[in-house]
């Protein structure tokens, strides 16, 4: 079953640091060619713990059913 | 819990690094590795693999920020990742690199004399002498350890600084290495997206 909740991260804000994508404990995150990091939604079990390390703040994360801002 | 790579414990080699420089500042040279290979991958291989990897600087922030707990964890001011701050931050870093590389240059050809200090923030002089005792290289060798030294204990203490107060990899948010290499990255990739590549 999907989770609620999956992370959405800001391409234009985005670092490409990598920090998201050696937390991520689904790997469900990947930083795409050194330009931004790209969640797989499928993947993804809204965990957060890419937010929460994110030093750029550009991960937020969503409901699934209707694309709303989870906080 | 993930799996453990080789390359997950270069934090130690972070730490190594600068604490050779207290011995002998010769070995600031090793230094030049954490500047070139990231700019060759970005390059060559089109990725930040460097940052998101093999950066032991940024591992050591999050065993320290993270595991250790020394760092707030409050949320990194947004102008900190904002493209003005860090293509500034760059300039005034190829700058200051570049500035330093002049005074290597000063010394090379004769017109400037050795000078054994590391400076800090790029003002503070700070005597380091003892770390060059025994001189087996020429003055033009030393000066640019003693410059390259500088320019990494500073950034470091500043992503030391911003690890406390904000979170463990706020420095990751505008190091110059990461904006340059992103830049590459997407020079590289323009006109691409992830979608276009999964079609």
């Amino acid at each position: 079953m999907a989770s609620k909740r999956f992370a959405k991260a800001d391409r234009r804000r985005c670092v490409s640091c990598g920090a998201c994508e050696n937390e991520c404990p689904k790997d469900a995150v990947k930083v795409w060619r050194g330009c931004y990091a790209v969640v797989n939604e499928a993947r993804c079990v809204g965990c957060g713990k890419c937010e929460k390390v994110c030093p750029a703040g550009c991960i937020e994360m969503r409901l699934r059913e209707d694309g709303e801002s989870a906080k | 819990m993930k799996k453990k790579h080789w390359y997950d414990y270069l934090w130690i080699w972070s730490i190594i690094y600068f604490a050779l420089g207290f011995f002998n500042i010769l070995f600031a040279w090793l230094g030049l590795i954490d500047f070139i290979l990231p700019l060759v991958l970005a390059i060559f291989g089109g990725n930040k693999f460097f940052c998101n990897h093999l950066c032991g600087r940024s591992q050591l922030f999050t065993v320290l920020g993270k595991n250790l707990k020394c760092s707030r964890n409050k949320p990194t001011p947004k102008w900190m990742s904002s493209k003005w701050f860090r293509y500034g931050f760059l300039i005034f870093f190829l700058t200051m690199f570049a500035s330093m590389l002049y005074q290597t240059y000063l010394v090379f050809g004769g017109a400037g004399s050795l000078k054994e200090a590391v400076k800090l923030f790029w003002s503070i002089k700070v005597p380091w002498g003892w770390a060059y005792t025994v001189r087996p290289a020429s003055d033009w060798v030393a000066q640019f350890a003693f410059g390259f030294y500088s320019l990494m204990l500073t950034s470091a203490l500043i992503g030391l600084i911003v690890m406390v107060l904000f979170k463990p990899r706020s420095w990751c948010s505008f190091c110059p290495m990461g904006s340059m290499t992103q830049l590459i990255c997407k020079f590289k990739q323009r006109g691409g997206s992830p979608e276009i590549s999964e079609e």
